[in-house]
Parts: structure tokens; sequence; C-alpha cells
């Protein structure tokens, strides 16, 4: 199909949805207290960037996000490198990795805070451990699935122990990290809102949870509409580098579009 | 004439998967020689450990027992007078083809505008020129095994140590192959260890066939030198008489351990 037809299409399913949120609430089949009204909700978001309101909230959480997953992307980088190449260490932490990574983080939170305060260093903190795990795994795993024979020739062709893990090890990693990257990024997110949300003076998460306090679901709707289309961004952002960084690879233009 | 490699004695046991059970002997007391400048042909049945063989003069394996001699050097860790040609794909899928030839020279500390010179004299000599850019998932089978060829032969190896590097690509591509190989191996003469499972491959090849027996603990039952002139075609040179003798000699030595290398796999 072609892809004009498919955005246009696109735009019209998220334009019905809105039209019949619109006419459930007038109709009353859906209370406006509890639903909101999307025109009321657009025209939040309108005055949000109108007055400029937003600025500051929304640049708080986004660079927590970017933080967490530029921070939690390169740890688990690098631990999962250190692991797949360190038969002892793997062993080692094996059961320590799953008790940590099947523990829900989340509540971790409130312990971050205590620990470094009300700013942004404790939403970052827990994107991180959010971010980490993912892209620890896929690079472990990565690693771990190198080419034998790749391997092999490398080693054949002369290439010293760091010269595999710069020219072999690390690039095939790569592909397994990108893959890895647009769950990341989503992690990243949720661990700023999310910690906004349970302490802060400032991001977009801590303005949810005042509109929440006084019943306003309109506000409530309006940033999580703002959240979500930040998402939708940095996502894109993520396809593009990959597209840029992946070029080697069999049938990646296609997949990534 | 003097030695490149020398294999003594060479046994080699793999651990069996699973914990319980026996070890798997691949090979048993191997005794090889390849003089300077003999190109060598290895045939034996599948499952007969060519490869290990290979690996073991490469250095990538090291032996159960035996040793290994390169130039009249013990062997220690990899074998930096060799070239490898793999028979699957060994090339880094994130390089270019360009970047995959000069990879040896990069991690040998040569500088990248030489080293950028040399490789595309490379891909010129195995006719890629065109097609430096690309990278190995948009080459043919035939193409990549050029840049394969290219990337092993620009380090000059002393040696070139090659695993059935043909038997992926069609019979055309394959003659094709083996001419070029023929063609740059006469320029300089180079030691050849060729691994295969094709009879008539290693005899219009080659200076000389070892047959191995079949596995495990297989080990080599015959020597046949091969006659035949050089230059040769690869593809005409199966016509001759000469060849077809040879073929039956050494096919009545290869028969019985291909016979017996079936049964043992349908047990």
């Amino acid at each position: 199909m072609n892809r004009g037809v498919l955005a246009l299409m696109q735009a019209g399913l998220l334009l019905t949805l809105f039209a019949l949120w619109h006419l459930l609430v007038k109709t009353e089949v859906l209370p406006a207290f509890f639903f909101g009204e999307p025109l009321i909700v657009l025209q939040r978001i309108w005055n949000w960037f109108a007055t400029g309101k937003i600025l500051p909230h929304l640049g708080i959480t986004l660079l927590e996000t970017v933080l967490a997953f530029a921070i939690g992307t390169t740890l688990g980088l690098v631990f999962g490198l250190w692991l797949a190449l360190s038969d002892l260490a793997a062993k080692l932490l094996d059961p320590y990795i799953t008790a940590v990574n099947s523990m829900p983080r989340v509540i971790l939170a409130p312990i971050f805070a205590v620990w470094l305060g009300l700013g942004i260093w404790s939403k970052v903190l827990l994107g991180v451990t959010l971010v980490f795990f993912i892209v620890f795994f896929s690079v472990y795993h990565g690693v771990r699935e190198v080419s034998p024979t790749v391997l092999a020739n490398a080693r054949m062709l002369g290439a010293s122990g760091r010269q595999l893990l710069r020219h072999v090890y690390l690039p095939s990693a790569t592909a397994w990290v990108f893959s890895s990257l647009h769950a990341a990024v989503g992690m990243a997110f949720v661990g700023a809102v999310v910690g906004e949300y349970l302490g802060s003076a400032k991001g977009v998460g801590y303005l949810i949870l005042q509109a929440e306090g006084v019943f306003d679901i309109n506000t409530v709707f309006a940033g999580v509409l703002v959240l979500t289309a930040c998402a939708l961004v940095l996502d894109r952002i993520v396809t593009l580098a990959e597209r840029r960084l992946l070029r080697w690879r069999p049938g990646n233009v296609s997949a990534a579009s | 004439m003097k030695l490149a490699l020398e294999l003594t004695g060479v046994t080699c046991t793999f651990a069996a998967r699973g914990g319980d059970g026996a070890a798997y002997t691949a090979l048993s007391g191997v005794d090889l020689r390849v003089g300077e400048g003999e190109f060598v042909a290895v045939v034996g049945p599948t499952g007969c450990g060519k490869s290990t063989l290979l690996n073991v003069a490469a250095g990538l394996l090291k032996p159960a027992a035996g040793t290994v001699t390169v130039f009249g050097e013990s062997l220690a860790g990899i074998n930096r007078r060799s070239g490898y040609l793999f028979q699957t794909d060994a090339l880094m899928p994130w390089r270019s083809a360009l970047e995959n030839v000069t990879a040896g020279l990069q991690f040998r500390g040569v500088g990248a505008q030489d080293a950028r010179d040399q490789a595309n004299d490379w891909l010129k000599r195995v006719g890629l020129e065109a097609h430096g850019h690309k990278y190995p998932h948009e080459l043919s089978g035939g193409m990549k095994k050029r840049v394969a060829l290219a990337q092993t032969l620009i380090l000059d190896p002393k040696m070139l140590l090659m695993d059935e590097p043909f038997s992926a690509l069609d019979v055309q591509t394959r003659s094709l192959m083996g001419n070029e190989l023929l063609a740059l191996w006469s320029q300089d003469r180079k030691s050849v260890v060729f691994v295969t499972h094709d009879l008539e491959e290693a005899i219009a090849l080659s200076d000389r066939v070892v047959v191995m027996s079949a596995g495990p603990a297989s080990r080599p039952i015959g020597k046949f030198p091969i006659d035949l002139p050089r230059p040769r075609d690869v593809a005409e040179i199966r016509l001759t008489p000469h060849f077809v003798e040879l073929h039956t000699l050494i096919w009545s030595a290869l028969r019985d351990e291909v016979q017996k290398a079936h049964a043992h796999a349908m047990e």
C-alpha cells in the first residue's frame, strides 16, 4: 500500500477515535466527570504550549528519560559484554541477575527518593534499573550468538583480544542492542513518569498527580497525551539511528519503515 | 623438499555432549606432511574429521596428543603463517567488502589509506573492483568467496588452509573459482591444504591427494601423487584419460570408507 494513503488512514483512525470519545461523552453514555471531554483536553494541551507553562515540566521529564536511557543502555552494554565474555562472572552472578530482574523494581522508587531526594536523580535511577536489564539481556545473548566462523576468521586474520571485542563482539552486539532499544526507550519514560508521580516538584508526572488531586480528569488526559506523543517521537529517533547504524543488515530498510 | 606443515601423531578427542558417554575421538594418530609450495588435497567421507584436521593446523584447536610443526617451528597458539578459508560465511556482515579485505591489515596496524589501496588492488585481482562498497548480504555466494579469498591473500600467508571453500557454490561457479584459485596460487606457490569431500575437485586442483578413513578415530589411509600437467583447467582436465585413471585408483580406496561412514550414519 502507498505510504501516504496509509498515513492518511492512520490519522483518520485517530480522528475517528476522538470523535467517538466526544460523542459518547456528549450523549452522556460516558460521564464527563470520569472520562473527560476531548475538546477541553485538546484545549488544555494548546494552552500549555501557547503559554509555555508545560515546557519546564516537559523538559525535566525528557531530561530524566534521556539520562535514564543513556546511562541504562551504556551500563547494559558494558555488563552484557563483560558477562558474556567472562564465564566465571556469568556463573557467579547468574542467580543475582535473575533475582534482581524478577523484582518489581517500580516498588524501589520510594527508596530511591529517600536516597537521592526528590530531584531528577531518583527518577533517573528508577529508569536506569528498568532500561538496564532489557539492554543487558539482549547484549548478553547477542554476544553468545556471534557466529563462531566469523570469530575464528577474525582470529586467523590476526585480531587480538581487544580487537575481537571492538571489531567483532561490539558490532555484533549492536544489532541486538537496537532490537531492545525500542522497549528500552519506553521503559526510560515509565521510570521518569512513575518516579515523578510518586514524589516530585516538577515534571509531567507531577502535573498529572496535581490534576488528579483535584479530580481534573481533562488535565490528566492532556498530560497522558503529551507523554504519548513524546514517546512516539523518541521511538522514531531510535528508528532513524537504527537505520543509519545497521545499514549492513539484510532487510533492515524495509523492517524499519 | 622442505616442509611447510608437519603433523605427527595428532589425536583429537571431544567430550561427549550431555556429559555422560565416552569422549568422541575425531582424529587418531594422524601423520601429515605438506611440502613448501605443495598443493595437498585431503578427501574423506563426511564426518571424518577433515575440518578438525585444518583447525589443528590453524592453531584454533589444540590436539589432545601429537605435535604440529610449521616451517620447522613447533606451533603454539594461532598459526600466524597461515590463511584460512572457511566452508561457511566468515565475512564480517557489518563491514563492506572493502572493509572486510582491509581487516587483517587493520589488525596489524597498517595505516588506513595504505590498507585501502592494497585492498582495492586485491578486489581488482578477484574481479570485484566495482563491488567494494557492498555489504556481504548484497553479494552472491561466489562474490563472497572472492572477497574471502582477497581478505586472506592480502596478508600474504605462506600457507593456505581451505575447508571445502567452494562446496556451497553451484557447479559452474565452482569450476570458475577453482581456476581462479589455481591462477592465484601459481603466482607464488603457497603451500595449500585443501579439504574436500569431492574427489574430482581434489584431483583437479592438487599435487597430492590424501585419503582419510571414515570417523571416528580417522587417519590418512592413502597418499596419491597427482602428476597431471599444469596449468590446468579444472573443468576440462576431468575429461583426460589420465584423470580418469587417477580417479578410478583413488576412488577404489575411498569407496570402502564412504560405505563405512554411510553405514555408521545409518545406525
